[in-house]
């Protein structure tokens, strides 16, 4: 609490003072017997959610338990891409709205989450897959998204690295572009949100594993963790990955499976990539961190894993992949690779909302694609949390659409979670 | 690389294989009107921290579907045996 802020005359002042005198970020709490809210998981969405709560409708008696440490599941290990270039309603005005967020989110939470809006170009292999894409950037634009369609010249103009010889194993026929895409720093997304959530009031517990529910009848009145019980007005999920692990012990049956995907970086290079640049052939994606790494991704393992770590078949696929889009780069290094868990969904669109059990809130099912989604999640949870009802934005993630048959099929992948 | 001991063929590397899926599964009826029913048998998961009946298709080998007990925390296999025989 009473956080000062961040500014150039505290840099100034600090950096005279031989830094010495900075401020812990936020405080190192420690259980309250009972909340109005708890929030489970401490990642991006979580202290998100935390935030919203106390900045939009100043419910600020709020913990956020974390098992681990903030930033230590997929908030800090995805491959950082926001964008916003999705076909099918219910997704795209969501997404939009997350990325009008982040572009006003360093000021939101004075914290330089470093959004940087370098474009996202999806290359298109043949006339029927632009085709594909003069949908979606119509789609796009009839909702106030910018999407350009761009022809090989274009691309080759923007993106001459990649692979436009006569040998290349798919050709590129042309892309899609969303300029207002890009990329941010994902730690400081955590770091900023938790320091924010922490100067409105909330407590945020670390090394706090929730082992179970306390109920009051059919109601949710609290959860069991490795530091006692602790009680609650409301309890939110905001777990994904282990999803399904919370929602057993709370008797709820998900459409959910687990599976791990990877991530790698490579040894740092002089700028190559300017842009977020996806594989229209393969699923290959790669941005350029501000160190110079080249951070990419691919599929996914493809077995249900609650493992961290992933396995060498997909290294070998993903660089497969890049070598075939990126041949420039095939004496690369690899310097790191990494897995996380991803609540798999069998439309691959995440699930946020009021759950069946009283007093308890679901927002998990986030796939591949949660990293982008953080400030809308935890706006929209927020607001399903405190006034008991989902959001308009996220009224097409019920829990219930797969027994309804309203699935958000974004892929067309069909129900077998690692397919899609 | 996962080695699946595959009853036809021997000790292979998982990438010979496809992912079928929880085993645990039953389809309903042909005739069964309970759209709960289908629900639960297109859908819901039990997505177990531990030790998982899983399907996989031996697609590069014998082509059979067999049964494998890994669990889903550090991949260790337990038993893996034919699909057909697990059917009561």
């Amino acid at each position: 609490m009473n956080m000062s802020r961040y500014s150039v005359s505290s840099i100034l002042r600090n950096g005279l003072s031989g830094q010495k005198n900075w401020q812990r970020a936020w405080r190192a709490a420690e259980p309250k017997p009972a909340y109005d809210m708890i929030i489970v998981g401490g990642g991006g969405h979580g202290l998100a959610t935390a935030f919203y709560l106390a900045e939009n409708h100043g419910i600020r008696n709020v913990a956020v338990l974390e098992k681990g440490y903030v930033g230590g599941g997929n908030v800090g290990r995805n491959t950082t891409v926001i964008r916003s270039n999705y076909l099918l309603d219910g997704n795209t005005q969501f997404y939009e709205f997350s990325v009008k967020l982040w572009e006003g989110l360093s000021q939101a939470l004075n914290f330089n989450v470093m959004f940087s809006q370098r474009g996202q170009i999806v290359t298109a292999h043949s006339a029927d897959q632009l085709d594909t894409f003069g949908h979606r950037a119509n789609i796009m634009r009839l909702n106030g998204i910018d999407a350009d369609i761009l022809d090989r010249d274009a691309v080759r103009r923007l993106v001459p690295y990649l692979d436009f010889s006569d040998t290349a194993r798919f050709p590129i026929y042309g892309a899609i572009l969303q300029g207002r895409a890009g990329t941010a720093r994902h730690d400081a997304v955590a770091w900023g949100y938790a320091r924010a959530a922490d100067s409105h009031g909330v407590d945020i517990i670390q090394n706090c594993e929730v082992t179970g529910f306390v109920r009051d009848g059919d109601r949710i009145v609290g959860v069991e963790t490795s530091k006692g019980r602790i009680g609650a007005g409301k309890v939110g999920l905001a777990v994904a990955g282990h999803t399904s692990v919370l929602g057993r012990k709370a008797g709820l049956e998900l459409p959910i499976e687990s599976h791990v995907l990877q991530a790698f970086v490579t040894e740092p290079l002089k700028p190559l990539v300017d842009h977020v640049v996806a594989y229209g052939a393969d699923h290959f994606y790669v941005s350029q961190s501000d160190k110079g790494g080249l951070v990419f991704g691919g599929n996914l393992d493809g077995y249900n894993s609650y493992a961290q770590r992933g396995n060498l078949g997909v290294v070998r696929e993903v660089a497969e992949a890049a070598i075939a889009l990126m041949p420039c780069i095939s004496r690369v290094r690899l310097l790191r690779h990494w897995g996380g868990v991803m609540d798999m969904t069998p439309d691959a669109s995440p699930i946020i909302c009021p759950t069946p059990i009283d007093g308890l809130y679901l927002n998990g099912g986030w796939c591949y694609g949660g990293f982008k989604a953080t400030p809308a999640s935890g706006w929209c949870f927020a607001h399903t949390l405190a006034t008991g009802k989902p959001h308009p934005l996220i009224a097409a993630f019920r829990l219930d659409r797969f027994r309804t048959g309203h699935t958000l099929d974004e892929a067309g992948a069909g129900p077998s979670a690692w397919l899609q | 690389m996962l080695r699946i001991e595959c009853p036809c063929c021997g000790l292979r590397d998982h990438d010979e294989f496809r992912y079928g899926g929880d085993a645990s599964i039953t389809r309903p009826g042909h005739d069964d009107p309970d759209p709960e029913a289908w629900y639960r048998y297109v859908y819901v998961r039990k997505n177990p921290p531990g030790p998982h009946r899983e399907f996989w298709q031996h697609v590069t080998g014998c082509r059979q579907w067999l049964v494998v007990e890994r669990d889903t925390r550090n991949h260790a296999i337990a038993s893996v045996g034919f699909a057909r025989k697990t059917r009561a």
